[in-house]
């Protein structure tokens, strides 16, 4: 497959220029670069989501032009997204075949082919398992299968590893090796550069919409393909010194809180959750995503109502009170999905700058709004926290997902918060809003701010935090000192496969956590 | 900075533009398709509209309209839909009229324990739907159209010379008794030819000026527009969406109580068996055309009250008047369709030229720009 001198102009944009990619067959071929670089426009194009101004793409010699990603089927070309497109309540078989109802039909035709192409990639996946029990690994294997069933040859597969832990990210890259093997074509975009050189045959970087170079995985140092992806070196997240104080902020003690499932069955969702944190503490927690972290979020903000325990912020007792309540004492808090709970999408930026504090000054006095000291207030928030937009009257849809986010760290960072709640903050943000938000927690760390920070990355997570936890099935089953952890460890620690607290681990204990039950097994 | 500001009213009002063209089209065609003149009825209504006694006519029913449409909007912009508007308002103006007729007060108070009285009986109704949907989850689109049927049903009930009713002698008509003169709601003259606007005309155009400043100028209303926008957000941000849910419910159902004041106050002073009905549905439709906004609401409640009376002329010149129930549908249809075709259109317009400035560097400075220079 060849892309030659693709370009896409969107008004007033160039999302792409010159785009220049030979990818080989039966090998993997990276796409990186950073967040807003263009790979996903490029991307689209691939898929035929987006049609190009200019260049043509061969695929096997042939020139394509792809009208729709139809088309981009028909000629083997398949995309897993980053963000699974699949229906919970329906089984895997049926997951699969949906919209290819006329490829093998819906019964043992499709469940044999099924079976045959899990078979021949050791994809290990059961066709009358409920999508719902299955863990993000087995999802993500789901969604190439029903690619692979499409009859496709070449993959697109967007961030895979975003959501995964360590163990079955090599999990996936086995995968991926064996459709290489069998002579399909993977084009793998991300942004996680030790992945990309484990995995990859081919690198090309993107950079501001161009191709800026191609890579050798045999001769790369991440350092260098940091380097030519932001062509300046990459940020990093660790703290410098200490600001931990003996001082209590946040102090949760036996939380319990119990979920209804669909069925009718009460499951505890978080159990026996205590911790502390002090002025100036960072407090991380680590865990694979659906182990209680979003209960436990909406539990201290107020959202669920625990069923046992207290949450004491600064001496007062909040376990009980209302969210407003909270966000008055002082709880800032940065939402894992800033579209669902950070933001009016289609309000003004002013009306996103007022919400969360509508009690606050300066957005109102006395009950009455002040829509002049919010706009005023807004434009200062702007200004101090780099939000790049051309004015405060747009919406919040308009902007880029890491300025969205900014704005909602300056928002939060606004009314001097005592606690900050940061759900992967910096997800789906540029490196460059990276860089800056993680400065912004730091600084604010040093004049005495306590964080709960929960994030996937697990870089980020060691990097900014003072004090890590592991969580697992709804509980804190670890500790671990971020001066001496690594992300393996914490990786083999979020499974469950180690408990207590995490030494800087002896050699051992290693194998063992990498062959610890996949996630979906141990449920 | 204007530039989005001007944009913004352009698109506001694109929709109602386009959905309008898009009605009288469609009329027009139907109208050709029956083998009429296309133009000709619409003359006929300007023509009617010119006199003042039907002018009278159109504001006084674009007074209860408005009314009926700001009830429905305060759900709206809440992301509920109340249908329930018509059972409300003819419940609380029957209800009301009794208390009017049998309680002795003097005037001005008995008029205050009316109006007080619709409000609350709206409220109650609507509050039904409000706290099934809090407590059971119960979608008020459906509960408030049932208790549509049941307020037609208890109406009919309570009316009933048995119950509450009085037979009028020589009549047919079953009402509510009359409320004495001194309780009657003084209204503007404007000449024996002209007829009189009704007083509760003014207090519906303060109910609007009210509504905005709730809803753009109050906590509250940024709550209650927090929550229609984004329930999930509103839920993060600190407002407690069930008591949202329940206090838009009543608040609805209180200005839908309202409604039959304007008639019941100022024309027929008693509530009776041919009370208009169907003007919650009619506010349904000005709140979608007036996009809740209470200036739109305003203008297509006139727009509406219009095509109502000025219709009335269209037998006398052998059209049917139902030519403008038929456009009273389009203009539903065209209003639904052309909205969402313009709000799409806008959002990625902006996207685009957010994208267009900042390329080509109109961001707003920021502290670090200003540090480099």
């Amino acid at each position: 497959m060849e892309l030659r001198g693709i370009t896409k102009r969107f008004p007033g944009v160039v999302a792409n220029h010159d785009i220049d990619i030979t990818i080989h067959k039966g090998t993997v071929h990276a796409l990186v670069g950073e967040n807003g670089a263009g790979k996903s426009t490029l991307m689209k194009i691939l898929y035929g989501m987006q049609k190009p101004d200019e260049g043509t793409i061969t695929v096997d010699g042939a020139e394509a032009h792809f009208a729709s990603p139809a088309d981009a089927i028909a000629r083997g070309i398949g995309m897993v997204h980053q963000h699974f497109m699949l229906a919970d309540n329906f089984t895997v078989l049926e997951n699969v075949v949906l919209g290819g109802e006329q490829l093998y039909g819906i019964g043992s035709k499709a469940r044999k082919k099924i079976k045959e192409i899990s078979d021949a990639y050791g994809l290990g996946v059961r066709p009358d398992a409920l999508v719902e029990d299955l863990g993000v690994a087995d999802r993500q294997r789901v969604e190439i299968l029903k690619v692979l069933y499409r009859g496709a040859r070449i993959l697109i597969l967007d961030e895979p590893t975003a959501v995964l832990v360590p163990q079955e990210v090599e999990a996936l890259f086995d995968n991926l090796r064996e459709l290489k093997a069998e002579g399909l074509t993977v084009i793998f975009i991300s942004h996680k550069l030790g992945e990309v050189l484990s995995v990859a045959d081919d690198i090309t970087v993107i950079r501001r919409g161009t191709t800026v170079g191609t890579a050798d995985p045999a001769h790369t140092t991440p350092k260098q393909l940091a380097e030519l992806m932001v062509g300046s070196e990459l940020p990093s997240p660790e703290t410098r010194e200490s600001t931990v104080t003996d001082r209590p902020t946040l102090t949760v003690d036996e939380l319990r809180l119990t979920a209804t499932d669909p069925d009718g069955v009460v499951r505890e969702v978080l159990d026996g959750i205590t911790f502390t944190i002090h002025q100036g503490e960072v407090l991380g927690i680590a865990g694979v995503e659906g182990n209680g972290q979003t209960e436990l979020i909406e539990a201290l903000i107020g959202m669920r109502d625990p069923d046992g325990g207290t949450i004491t912020l600064d001496g007062a007792d909040l376990s009980h009170a209302p969210t407003r309540k909270r966000r008055e004492a002082g709880i800032g808090y940065i939402p894992e999905d800033r579209h669902r709970h950070g933001l009016l999408l289609e309000a003004p930026l002013w009306e996103n700058r007022i919400l969360g504090h509508v009690t606050e000054r300066p957005n109102s006095r006395r009950g009455l709004l002040d829509p002049r000291a919010a706009r005023t207030d807004t434009v200062r928030i702007v200004r101090e926290y780099d939000v790049r937009t051309p004015g405060i009257e747009v919406t919040a849809a308009s902007l880029s997902g890491g300025n969205q986010q900014k704005l909602i760290v300056g928002r939060e960072m606004s009314h001097s918060p005592k606690l900050l709640i940061a759900a992967h903050p910096t997800r789906g943000v540029d490196v460059g809003a990276q860089a800056q938000i993680w400065d912004q927690i730091r600084e604010a760390r040093r004049e005495g701010l306590a964080v709960l920070l929960i994030s996937a990355d697990l870089d980020e997570l060691i990097g900014l935090s003072d004090t890590l936890r592991v969580m697992y099935r709804g509980r804190l089953v670890a500790d671990a000192d971020p001066a001496t952890i690594t992300p393996e460890e914490l990786g083999s620690a979020m499974t469950g496969a180690a408990t207590g607290h995490l030494d800087a681990a002896p050699a051992a204990d290693a194998p063992d956590a990498a062959e610890a039950p996949p996630e979906d097994d141990a449920r | 900075m204007k530039k989005f500001d001007k944009d913004r009213l352009i698109l506001g009002l694109a929709g109602p533009a386009l959905a309008l063209v898009v009605a009288v089209a469609l009329t027009s065609l139907v109208l050709l398709v029956s083998g009429r003149d296309p133009i000709e009825p619409y003359q006929i209504m300007f023509d009617s509209a010119s006199y003042v006694d039907v002018q009278v006519l159109i504001i006084n029913q674009a007074g209860t309209y408005y009314l009926a449409a700001l009830a429905v909007a305060v759900g709206f912009r809440m992301n509920l839909f109340n249908i329930g508007v018509d059972g409300q308002y003819r419940l609380a103006a029957m209800v009301a009229a009794l208390v009017g007729a049998n309680v002795g007060l003097p005037g001005p108070l008995r008029i205050a324990l009316i109006v007080l009285v619709a409000m609350l009986v709206g409220a109650l109704w609507s509050g039904i739907a409000g706290i099934l949907k809090t407590s059971r989850g119960v979608s008020e689109v459906v509960s408030t159209i049932m208790l549509n049927a049941i307020a037609t049903s208890l109406v009919a009930w309570l009316i009933l010379p048995k119950n509450f009713g009085v037979q009028p002698a020589g009549s047919n008509n079953l009402t509510t008794g009359d409320i004495p003169e001194s309780a009657w709601f003084p209204g503007l003259s404007l000449g024996p030819e002209a007829g009189e606007i009704y007083g509760f005309t003014f207090v519906a155009v303060a109910c609007g000026v009210i509504y905005w400043f709730v809803l753009g100028r109050t906590r509250f209303g940024f709550d209650l527009r927090a929550t229609g926008a984004s329930e999930s957000a509103a839920q993060a941000s600190g407002v407690d969406a069930k008591k949202m849910v329940l206090t838009s419910m009543l608040l609805s159902g209180a200005v839908a109580g309202l409604v039959g004041m304007p008639t019941l106050l100022g024309d027929t002073h008693t509530y009776s068996i041919d009370f208009p009905a169907g003007i919650g549905f009619m506010g349904i439709t000005i709140a979608l055309l007036g996009r809740n906004n209470p200036v739109g609401i305003a203008l297509s409640a006139l727009l509406m009250a219009f095509l109502v009376k000025s219709s009335a002329s269209l037998d006398q010149h052998g059209y049917e008047k139902e030519i403008a129930d038929i456009m009273q549908g389009l203009i539903v249809i065209s209003v639904v369709v052309s909205y969402e075709l313009v709000r799409r259109y806008g959002l990625r317009r902006q996207q685009q030229k957010v994208g267009e400035e900042l390329a080509a560097g109109g961001a707003l400075k920021t502290e670090k720009e200003e540090a480099a220079l």
